[in-house]
């Protein structure tokens, strides 16, 4: 048995979520069955839903204490469940969340965990292919321990599309101690500038060093607005502070992957490339033909952002209005 | 206030790496070294925290005798003492790199108050450090902090999270792993510099226990052998963006 961590925002299933499920269901041999880990009361719908992806039992953890995010608690459900039924592996999705939720399970099992992984062969020894440097570099090791603990690279597999498999949810209450309890969410705060984050949008519009100044995200953002779209930025824009961090795209910063990234005048250090390159379409404006980015780019206007992209933000407001 | 922040060396690379022929490790030699930014900036939180609570600031780096060129760079910008766990340039995985330098704080003999570790270094990027040396000391740790504040005996922690950022309060002694952005860092003085030389620095060489995860060999990314179309120059390009936009469903 396979079983994946499926992480989830207060009930609600992310893509990201599908994805671990698809690489689990990857993973298992044949019929071997997978299984999933949720936890908290609020997942309840969600797990009833992860049958149609090929899970075959969902083992819900509730307690009282499980209201929102708790990641020591979410590590002791699934070490309760390693214990209980001897998983072959246990997969996760390599964002924050399940990073952090099973680097506390290795350290809770004293197991060791393959972080950031692009390819899995489990067995004797199980294999692993993982990104270092963001992807810049690719390690190939080995992971010995009795269970492998793995998290996967987001973007690596696609979500499959709901079938008609039937599962069933089985809740169980984990032993938690008011230490594992200690880490939890306490409070939110909503997004700071109102629109969309950059890990849901579909269209990022993203600046870098090319833009000049803080004033010059106007036209940026203009055209993200059209879009329905999300301001993204190099290290160079956040680290001047013409852009508030947490739009920073990169290796450091947020790795996006949206339908249609425009890179305006971003000349693509890997570092940056690292954290939208697997975006489906990339558009880049630059003044420079020869850039890194264009590289790794799909279509490519070349010359001054500052002038084309008033005369695309007209096209696109004319293209909409007919 | 005690802190302690834990940093590592890596090479400084914005381009395509270079292997060395047997593919085991990235030729280094045409490279700089410096302090992964996640690190960069948690050196910089330590600072601060110093700088308003009093007390003092550690540094720890667990690499090769050159990692003091990173220790010496924390203490000119303010860090007061560093602890150089020396390795011999062998990879140290997650579980071995956490163990040693929670044996090493135990050795130290410091109550720390605050441990700062960046949420993944920049190269192994196993993301795992800081968690597992605060499971190993039994501390509370909050991970991947885009904003941090300790006030009244509570450390303060946000990072984005599905519309929005979420937040978690701990108390102390507590551990944080930060990411690149959660402050901005200074540039060292001249005196800072000078300073720095000074500073003492306790070093003491750890046996690297055997990996298990075991990096064998390292492969380049394929090149993309892609080029992007050139849609045009200059503004008269824009009606054919609005056909791409058109085409992949963006408007």
């Amino acid at each position: 048995m396979i079983l994946v961590y499926v992480d989830h925002d207060r009930g609600e299933l992310s893509e990201l979520s599908l994805q671990a499920l698809a690489f689990g269901r990857h993973l298992a041999d044949g019929d071997e069955p997978v299984h999933a880990l949720m936890v908290g009361a609020s997942a309840l719908e969600g797990a009833g839903t992860l049958a149609a992806y090929g899970v075959t039992t969902v083992h819900l953890a509730v307690h009282d204490a499980l209201t929102d995010y708790t990641p020591v608690a979410s590590a002791r459900a699934a070490a309760e469940l390693v214990t209980r039924l001897a998983p072959r592996a246990v997969v996760a999705i390599g964002d924050q969340r399940g990073n952090e939720v099973m680097a506390h399970l290795g350290a809770i099992t004293d197991l060791p965990v393959a972080a950031d992984c692009t390819e899995v062969t489990l067995g004797d020894p199980t294999r692993v292919v993982r990104a270092r440097w963001g992807g810049n570099l690719i390690e190939h090791g080995i992971l010995h321990g009795a269970t492998p603990l793995l998290t996967l690279v987001p973007h690596t597999v696609r979500a499959d599309a709901p079938g008609d498999g039937v599962g069933n949810v089985e809740q169980f209450t984990p032993e938690l101690t008011d230490t594992d309890l200690l880490v939890r969410v306490v409070d939110r705060v909503a997004e700071s500038h109102g629109g969309i984050s950059l890990t849901d949008a579909k269209v990022i519009v993203s600046g870098g060093r090319g833009v000049g100044s803080a004033e010059g995200f106007g036209l940026l953002e203009d055209l993200a607005g059209l879009l329905g779209g999300a301001i993204g930025a190099s290290r160079v824009v956040t680290a001047a502070g013409w852009r508030p961090h947490d739009e920073q795209v990169g290796q450091t910063g947020t790795k996006v992957s949206p339908d249609l990234y425009i890179a305006c005048g971003i000349s693509g250090a890997s570092q940056h490339l690292a954290g939208c390159h697997t975006s489906k379409t990339i558009l880049v404006i630059n003044n420079d033909a020869d850039a890194p980015i264009m590289a790794h780019a799909d279509y490519a206007v070349i010359g001054d952002l500052h002038t084309i992209l008033p005369a695309i933000i007209d096209a696109t407001r004319a293209a909409k209005a007919g | 206030m005690e802190v302690l922040v834990c940093i590592k060396r890596v090479p400084l690379s914005g381009g395509r790496f270079v292997l060395t022929e047997d593919q085991s490790e990235v030729d280094t030699r045409r490279l700089g070294f410096t302090i992964s930014p996640h690190e960069e900036c948690a050196v910089e939180l330590a600072v601060q925290l110093v700088e308003a609570h009093g007390g003092a600031a550690t540094v720890l780096a667990l690499g090769t005798p050159e990692s003091l060129e990173q220790i010496r760079e924390s203490m000119a910008v303010g860090i007061d003492r560093g602890i150089l766990l020396e390795t011999d340039g062998a990879e140290w995985d997650a579980q071995g790199t956490a163990t040693a330098i929670a044996d090493a704080i135990r050795a130290d003999g410091t109550e720390f108050d605050v441990m700062l570790f960046g949420n993944e270094s920049a190269d192994a990027a196993n993301s795992q450090v800081g968690i597992r040396v605060a499971r190993l000391l039994g501390r509370p740790v909050l991970t991947g902090l885009q904003g941090m504040s300790v006030t009244d005996g509570t450390l303060r922690g946000e990072r984005a999270a599905a519309g929005g950022r979420e937040v978690f309060a701990v108390p102390l002694p507590a551990v944080a792993t930060v990411k690149d952005g959660v402050t901005i860092p200074r540039y060292p003085s001249v005196p800072g510099r000078i300073r720095a030389k000074k500073k003492p620095v306790a070093q003491s060489t750890p046996t690297r226990p055997e990996p298990r995860l075991e990096k064998v060999s390292y492969t380049l990314p394929a090149e993309t052998g892609k080029r992007a179309t050139v849609l045009g120059t200059g503004p008269e390009a824009a009606d054919a963006v609005v056909e791409v936009f058109r085409k992949i469903g963006a408007i």
